[in-house]
């Protein structure tokens, strides 16, 4: 479905810098029994926010207050692996979050956060130890995500670095649109491809 | 120009190509199940859009299905309102559903080979990353996130920027009680858990010629296991024999004209691919994992690596270990299991009961262990009575359960309890995966049945009699 557009965010974030945080994290499997896209943000790394007890885990950086309100997410190397869930793209939107930067991200949940209005960005393993020193010396460290320009800024040291986007997609999220609307416009070329298909 | 198989499929299915953009790709088959596609359904409705072709898509019921007792209401009440949601939807737009109970029923990626749905040059997706298993085929199938479900339902299209090209090939001949899974758990650890992101991975060489279509089934299964979007074999005589005279499979004159297509189905001489790997056979042993993500796996026999000798984050690799409960050097042979799970859409086929049959006849499950054996459709239920491997299994003490997911994921109630260990022929081991706070060991079914008979981490070749 459309969701809001994304031009600008400035925020900071949240640091996450363990590497392969798969979807099984991000949101365990056995919050996934909806039948509709609503609550995901409250189990968003549920198993790892919350003791087996139900008590929030004051000192996991999601839970803690210091870094509380922010839009962006900075992991590890190859976040979001395993499992193709879009609710774990459901989570991170629901959770209040915009953008995720990784040095390296999984295909399918790079895919799943493109479609609904979440922007994944892929930085140089350098630039993202640069976000995590700098949360880590100042959590209210902010940081800029600038996607006419394609640009991800340090604002303490104005340290930049470009990042790469489709001029599809990030037509897409510019305008909030999504794939659908694209492709419900060319029903009858698909349709005579359809034609074409011998099975 | 020179191709690759998977050009050859792929580019046979673009029906347009964005300038700067990705690709917009036709799906010839699409799965679907009770987990990812009803959100898929209230975007139509919301749309107030159809399913374009509702004949292309199949349902069928596995995720957070009973193992036992199917034929009683689903006590879950949010899993019992998932299945009636899929059973509605498909009724509602006319789709084809095996629901619980019906003699098709199966975990998605086993049903849809089982009924020939799954065809050489086809494109196949389903809203779950282990639908690479089609591409045993000659398939390009992989697993695509709900929002892409929905544009196949809508429009039988989704937008994909076409990914690069890597072909892994194994030669030569594999030892004595080394399985196909452990040649994928080999791969993988070769890869590391994102070594194939970005790619799409040709398996070729003798191995995987000399493989049985169950075997092909579970390596291409596991592609994504390495970060890939799927794996492919280029089908083969093996193949046809598979698929010929299965319920979707071509019939008659249509069978003729898809052959003289498949045959086509290679990788051209001198095709390019983006990068190659090349792997030794003999340099493979059963195999088994001790972290929390696939490509932590050693050799079932060697100790697990120090910290300093691993690539990556040493903090991430003490957490994972710290999960584990296990230490650097530690051997995995005697650890105490107290669970064997054997199943799930990696090792839930025919092959892999008659393999743990194999080393379980004439002995005894270990009073320490907790088994699930859970076949991965209706059709392998009754070929196991039909070989008469249920008595073996009765006899050693062990007892089938009926088909569905289980706890390879751990959406129903075969959950493996909170620091428990278990030795699981699935997929994934990662942390909470079969359960909240569960402690997971990837191996094959070999292992996983001496590793039942024996109470601990066994080596299976410890316990076959050599023949030969």
């Amino acid at each position: 479905m459309a969701y809001d557009k994304f031009e600008v965010l400035t925020s900071t974030a949240y640091p996450l810098p363990i590497e392969n945080v798969d979807t099984d994290q991000i949101i365990p499997a056995r919050f996934l029994k909806a039948t509709e896209r609503v609550g995901f943000g409250d189990n968003f790394f549920r198993d790892w926010r919350y003791d087996s007890e139900g008590n929030p885990i004051a000192d996991f950086p999601l839970n803690d207050a210091k870094y509380a309100g922010s839009k962006i997410l900075v992991g590890g190397k190859n976040f979001g692996s395993g499992s193709s869930r879009e609710h774990a793209a459901w989570s991170v939107y629901d959770f209040g979050l915009r953008c995720v930067i990784s040095s390296f991200f999984a295909d399918i949940f790079r895919n799943n956060c493109l479609n609904i209005g979440v922007l994944p960005v892929q930085v140089s393993v350098d630039f993202a130890q640069k976000l995590f020193d700098a949360i880590e010396a100042d959590p209210k460290t902010e940081i800029k995500v600038d996607l006419p320009s394609q640009t991800v800024t340090l604002l303490s040291t104005g340290e930049s670095e470009s990042f790469y986007i489709n001029g599809y997609k990030k037509g897409n999220m510019l305008n909030g649109f999504d794939d659908i609307d694209y492709l419900q416009n060319m029903k009858d070329e698909v349709e005579k491809f359809a034609e074409t298909r011998p099975f | 120009m020179s191709k690759t198989l998977f050009d050859k499929v792929w580019d046979s299915h673009v029906v347009r190509n964005i300038e700067d953009g990705p690709d917009v790709f036709f799906i010839d088959r699409h799965f679907i199940h009770e987990v990812t596609s009803p959100v898929a359904f209230v975007g139509l409705k919301q749309r107030g859009i159809g399913v374009m072709y509702p004949e292309r898509t199949f349902a069928t019921a596995d995720h957070n299905t009973p193992t036992w007792n199917q034929h009683l209401p689903v006590a879950d009440p949010l899993s019992a309102n998932q299945l009636e949601a899929l059973a509605n939807n498909a009724a509602e737009y006319g789709i084809s559903h095996w629901g619980l109970g019906h003699k098709n029923n199966g975990i998605v990626h086993i049903v849809g080979p089982e009924n020939g749905i799954t065809l050489p040059g086809s494109t196949i997706v389903c809203g779950d990353s282990h639908t690479s298993t089609h591409g045993a085929f000659g398939a390009i199938a992989f697993g695509i996130g709900t929002s892409e479900v929905e544009m196949v339902l809508s429009t039988q299209c989704i937008m994909q920027p076409k990914p690069k090209k890597m072909r892994i090939n194994v030669n030569g001949e594999l030892g004595f009680g080394v399985t196909p899974k452990d040649v994928a758990l080999y791969i993988i650890s070769q890869q590391t858990t994102s070594g194939a992101t970005g790619y799409f991975v040709e398996y070729a060489g003798d191995v995987f010629e000399n493989m049985s279509m169950e075997g092909r089934m579970t390596v291409c299964n596991l592609s994504i296991e390495m970060g890939a979007r799927g794996g492919m074999i280029a089908p083969d005589e093996k193949t046809y024999e598979y698929i010929k005279g299965r319920k979707h499979t071509p019939k008659g004159e249509d069978w003729d004209r898809a052959m003289s297509y498949w045959k086509t189905l290679k990788t051209d001489d001198d095709a390019e691919f983006d990068v190659e790997f090349n792997y030794n056979a003999s340099d493979i042993e059963p195999m088994i994992t001790y972290g929390t993500n696939p490509g932590m796996g050693i050799g079932v026999t060697q100790s697990i690596p120090l910290a300093e000798d691993v690539q990556g984050g040493v903090a991430t690799y003490k957490k994972s270990l710290g999960y584990m409960k296990f230490d650097e050097g530690d051997n995995m042979i005697g650890k105490q299991v107290d669970y064997v799970f054997l199943g799930s859409c990696t090792n839930g086929r025919i092959e892999d009961f008659r393999a743990f049959c194999s080393i379980v006849e004439g002995r005894k499950k270990a009073d320490n262990i907790t088994a699930w054996l859970v076949p991965g459709s209706h059709k392998v239920v009754d070929q196991i009575k039909e070989e008469g491997l249920d008595r073996i299994l009765e006899e050693a003490g062990f007892v089938l359960r009926e088909p569905g997911c289980s706890a390879c994921l751990a959406m129903n109630d075969d959950k493996v309890p909170a620091g428990k260990l278990a030795v699981s022929t699935s997929n994934r081991n990662f942390e909470g995966r079969q359960g909240p706070g569960s402690r997971t060991l990837l191996a094959s079914p070999l292992v996983a049945a001496a590793t039942a008979v024996e109470g601990a981490v066994t080596d299976p070749r410890t316990l076959i009699q050599v023949t030969a």
